[in-house]
């Protein structure tokens, strides 16, 4: 963030400290949004942002935290007008704070345009139906879940859960098929542990992403508040390369939960009514202002995709940061804690998943003709089998009927085999082969969600001995 | 009147508050700050106004100037809406993007019709006529299929000083004067939040047909009537509000997106003019208006947006049309209310949200009907009738239905389908719960049924809805038993309901024959399940085991007949009956 060429007058009317914000007694000086600093008598700076504005005084959040800050001996001058961002190509292969200041060593980014973090919503009518099928060589999501570039698909997991681990496999993987472009990664870590965020960086050295990397790093032991930023600076670079430069780019978000929280510290610093678990009733709205920043835009080749990473409390589904982003995403994967005990990788629970952009994305002339009916009858089988070992665990599997013991049998296949890869590549088309000969497991005339030429085509009966 | 500004003296997000403001209404507009961007007031103490304003207030400072705007927010209504997206406020989408590129920028205006455009204008109306609110001018074609009804004014009436005649003019032109000098163009302007004006509410008796099997059949609800869709996240509300403006009966369809995804309205503007609207053959989306408040769009205009879409619709209802609006979704709408009302310092009512919830729900919902619309009934006329249909998706945090919006929405809308994450996750859609659903207009649709849909749709129907309850009351056994312990007759009903849950109930939208079924298809295919289910129970009883009539092909052929197309699917049907008889016949006599 370049610093405002002119001297800027300093002020001395801090009135009032209370958890991470600051009062001022005079509102009128600064526009809404407006960055400051906050120069403390030990000559340290930190930044703030003005939240809210009247007659009698500001509210403004410290960005650094307001410990050792006192109200006598702090100066306040306007740094910026706005939080905003230096733009340029340069910013590739760098690594930054969640304001983007360089924490690498390295000379300040020279900017080609600044811009402002908070961005602008990309007008409806100038977006481009994203129809780009992405193989992230993972068989749970390229078969059932499909990606597309300009998607927003969250992965939802649970505390201790491998989320990091898929999301890398998803970095080094992905490609679209037949195409070579100018791809990057852009990273932006919030409340990550270090163990976290080495995970991350190592992972791109060695697979070679290194250079193709801009991390906006907050870890947990960074400022809080800094979290509110991180994800809108990393966006800003995203669609300013994706946009201005022709990259497709690839936004991982991690973790929105500890974002999620920073959000709700500010809230119940200014009193305000809680909503839900105490989290603002206008989170849903921030948030959007963060997941819509995704997609493509007619006449421009770049596209942003964003992959977020959030920690469900408790594994609740229901709790409102992963209800939230369910309701502005484009579906979600979700992780399971089951499967993760029986060593299945990636332990992707399969039901509460989805792609709703899946569609546009498979099909004749992307995967095959016949994709969506493969994926909606292996999903109702495995739905159906899921229901009868739930049954078996209450009575017992010789109450089930023979054809139960065929769901049953399969469900079990189709976890070990479809689901747990493990840390391979898989093409699309390997994936659907295992799908037929999982679908081999049950009888025939069980395959009505799929057309009868097809399964004439593809069926061959199997047995659970074929899994061995 | 002098105008009205004063100075901005408090900024909070998408609040504001304005001294020097006395003398300005509530509701109305104002104009906030150098960039003068739209706001509407909703809170006077003295000379201070709290206004929400419709676009991000970031950046300005206090002092900033605030001027009334003497209306409160209102849209203009003639034609060449039709075929339109436009934002929450009324702005076209297409024209911000001349002007300000693909990002939205602040303080943008544009015009929300075509001033330029000449339209084919024929007078209806002559000089000397006694005219009032509603009565015709004249009318122009807005699409090769829809004529666009010039309509006095609600409010206005008089007696015809002039009239143009047949010729081409311009929305802004003058078309018609009364005595009293009052100029009429084809256009006026009509406050959102104020309901137009009809005669009177009609009992509503025909049936606001989706083309959804599970609607059409179950839960039917009626042309002027109202509708929510609750579900969590990914539950299938936006398909089902989708599906329905593809394929319903209305001559024309108001979509909203309310706080709702930028992706899927480029879905809908990409799919939709490539669509053939079923009831003309024309592109769909020549009766088709969108109002787009994406998420992250401002917050206020998302409040606007619903109200601006209902308003549109009325319109065209008082032209005599049926017109269905779908809201997706109402929980902005009310999340928005609650941003707005918690600014303002209000008291909070149940979960934060304002105690006015309640009215407003409520209000909103009775917009819907179908009237008699207002204008002069001459000898032998009975007067123009027209309906607005209303459909509603509701977005409960976690699912949960016992909260405020769904609550006080299913209080006032008079159809109720309940999407259910467990059928969705097993990829049963739509996955409406025809347990919980429920629809209150069925006695007032009995008749047109039994009339105008396939012999038999109500009985089938009642054996339908029989075979599920006995189902869910199985499998309440069953899950503590297991499915052993059950009697043939009972399994069978469970593998009957299976078929009509897979068969029936279910309805793929991404499929080129299925996504559309028609009342034809909807009658036959459920009276060939029931006739199964009926050969299925005789065979039983005449000694065929179950396992031996679970393992026939011909059930994977009965189930098979969701794939036909709608068209000559009753014939096709006819001779898989014939063989489903003769093969349960085969059966019988085999066992005896
Ligand atoms: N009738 C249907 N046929 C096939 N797929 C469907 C159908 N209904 C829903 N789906 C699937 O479910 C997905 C989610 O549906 P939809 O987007 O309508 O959910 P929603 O309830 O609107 O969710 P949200 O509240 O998050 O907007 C769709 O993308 C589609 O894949
Ligand atoms: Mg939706």
């Amino acid at each position: 963030m370049a610093e405002s060429g002119l001297l800027q007058k300093e002020y001395w009317d801090l009135t009032y400290i209370t958890g991470p914000l600051v009062f001022l007694k005079n509102g009128g000086r600064f526009p809404t949004g407006a960055i400051l600093n906050l120069t403390m008598e030990n000559g340290e700076v930190r930044q703030g942002q003005v939240l809210e504005v009247t007659t009698d005084h500001a509210v403004v959040q410290v960005l650094q935290g307001t410990v050792g800050i006192d109200i006598k001996g702090t100066a306040v001058s306007l740094k910026n007008e706005g939080a905003r961002i230096a733009c340029s190509k340069d910013v590739i292969g760098r690594v930054f704070n969640g304001i983007g200041q360089p924490i690498d060593g390295l000379a300040p980014i020279v900017a080609e345009e600044e811009r402002s973090i908070l961005g602008a919503a990309i007008n409806p009518v100038s977006r481009n139906k994203p129809n780009d099928f992405i193989e992230t060589g993972i068989s749970v999501i390229d078969g059932f879940n499909t990606l597309v570039r300009g998607q927003k698909l969250p992965v939802f997991s649970g505390a201790g859960l491998p989320a990091n681990e898929l999301a890398n496999m998803i970095v080094q993987q992905a490609q679209v098929r037949g195409e070579d472009e100018d791809f990057v990664v852009v990273f932006a870590a919030m409340g990550l542990t270090s163990r976290e965020a080495d995970y991350f960086t190592r992972s791109f050295e060695e697979g070679g992403q290194g250079q193709r990397v801009v991390a906006f790093m907050n870890k947990a032991d960074d400022p809080v508040i800094e979290r509110l930023f991180a994800p809108r600076s990393a966006l800003t670079i995203a669609e300013y390369l994706a946009f201005d430069k022709d990259y497709q780019v690839l936004v991982i978000l991690t973790d929105m939960t500890s974002y999620c929280e920073a959000l709700r510290q500010i809230s119940s610093a200014r009193e305000e009514i809680p909503g839900r678990r105490g989290y603002p009733g206008y989170m849903y709205t921030d948030l959007s202002t963060i997941y819509e920043r995704a997609g493509r835009i007619h006449g421009k080749k770049g596209s942003v995709t964003q992959i977020p990473i959030l920690t469900m409390p408790d594994d609740d589904i229901t709790h409102p940061i992963p209800d939230l982003t369910g309701y502005i995403t484009e579906g979600q994967i979700v992780l399971g804690r089951s499967l993760h005990r029986q060593n299945v990788f990636p332990p992707v629970d399969l039901l509460p998943c989805l792609s709703r952009l899946m569609n546009n994305g498979i099909g004749e002339g992307r995967t095959t003709a016949w994709h969506r009916e493969w994926s909606n009858q292996l999903y109702a089988s495995y739905a159906r089998g899921r229901d009868v070992r739930k049954l078996m665990a209450i009575v017992g599997e010789d109450a089930l009927t023979p054809m139960d013991k065929n769901y049953l049998n399969f469900t079990v296949s189709f976890e070990t085999n479809m689901v747990g890869q493990g840390f391979t590549r898989r093409t699309i088309e390997e994936t659907f082969d295992i799908g037929w000969k999982l679908m081999g497991l049950l009888p025939k005339t069980e395959l009505t969600r799929i057309s009868r030429e097809t399964v004439d085509e593809f069926y061959q009966e199997t047995k659970p001995e074929d899994f061995k | 009147m002098a105008d009205i500004a004063g100075k901005l003296v408090r900024i909070s997000g998408p609040m504001i508050a304005a001294d020097g403001m006395l003398g300005v209404a509530m509701g109305e507009m104002v104009k906030v700050g150098k960039l003068g961007l739209m706001g509407e007031v909703i809170r006077i103490d003295g000379e201070t106004a709290y206004a929400q304003v419709y676009e991000d207030t970031s950046g300005m400072f206090l002092g900033e100037p605030v001027v009334a705007q003497g209306a409160p927010l209102s849209i203009e209504l003639g034609p060449g809406l039709l075929g339109q997206t436009y934002d929450g406020i009324q702005r076209p989408l297409i024209d911000l993007q001349k002007t300000s590129g693909d990002f939205i920028d602040r303080g943008l205006s544009a015009d929300p019709l075509d001033y330029t455009k000449k339209w084919a204008f024929t007078p209806k109306a002559a000089v000397g006529q006694e005219v009032t609110g509603g009565d015709y001018l004249g009318s122009v074609p807005e699409t090769e299929y829809l004529d666009h009804n010039i309509m006095v004014p609600p409010g206005v009436s008089g007696k015809i000083k002039t009239i143009v005649g047949t010729g081409e003019y311009t929305v802004q032109e003058t078309i018609a004067t009364l005595e009293d000098g009052t100029e009429l163009t084809m256009t006026h302007k009509w406050p959102v939040k104020l309901p137009r004006p009809f005669k009177k509410k009609l009992p509503m008796n025909q049936p606001f047909i989706t083309g959804q099997r599970v609607l059409d059949m179950l839960f039917p609800i009626a042309l002027g009537g109202s509708a929510i869709v609750p579900g969590g996240f990914g539950t299938g509300k936006t398909v089902v509000e989708q599906q329905i403006s593809k394929f319903c009966n209305a001559d024309i369809i108001v979509y909203v997106g309310c706080g709702e995804r930028g992706n899927e309205m480029a879905d809908v503007l990409d799919e939709f003019p490539k669509l053939r609207d079923p009831k003309t053959g024309g592109p769909l989306m020549n009766r088709m208006i969108l109002v787009v408040n994406t998420s992250n769009m401002p917050v206020a205009a998302r409040e606007a947006s619903v109200y601006t879409g209902i308003t549109l619709g009325e319109y065209y209802r008082d032209q005599g049309y049926s017109v269905a609006m779908m809201a997706d979704s109402t929980s902005r709408w009310a999340e928005a209310l609650r941003e707005i009302s918690s600014r303002l310092e209000e008291m909070p009512g149940e979960e934060g949200y304002p105690t006015y919830l309640s009215t407003r729900t409520a209000e909103f919902y009775e917009r819907a009907g179908r009237v008699d619309c207002i204008g002069t009934i001459t000898k032998g006329d009975e007067g123009r009738r027209g309906s607005l249909t209303l459909v509603g998706a509701v977005s409960p945090p976690g699912g949960d239905f016992s909260e405020p919006v769904t609550q006080n929405s299913m209080r006032v809308a008079g159809g109720f389908w309940a999407l259910d994450a467990k059928l969705a996750y097993s990829r049963h859609y739509p996955a409406i719960n025809w347990n919980m659903s429920y629809s209150l207009y069925l006695n007032d649709l009995d008749s047109w049924f039994r009339e105008n849909a396939p012999a038999g749709w109500m009985e089938n129907r009642q054996k339908a809805v029989d075979l599920l309850q006995r189902d869910t009351e199985l499998q309440e056994i069953v899950q503590l038993v297991g499915p052993d312990a059950l009697q043939e007759h009972e399994r069978l009903v469970l593998e009957m309901a299976r078929m009509v849950k897979e068969t029936f109930l279910q309805q793929n939208a991404f499929s080129d024959d299925d996504a559309y079924s028609s009342l034809d298809k909807t009658g036959h295919l459920i009276e060939a399940l029931m006739l199964f289910y009926a050969e299925c129970e005789s065979a039983l009883s005449a000694g065929v085991t179950l396992e031996s009539i679970l393992s026939h092909p011909i059930r994977e052929e009965v189930s098979r007949l969701r794939e036909l197309n709608p068209e000559g699917f009753v014939e096709k049907k006819e001779k898989v009956v014939q063989e489903m008889k003769a093969a349960l016949q085969g059966l019988v006599e085999k066992a005896a």
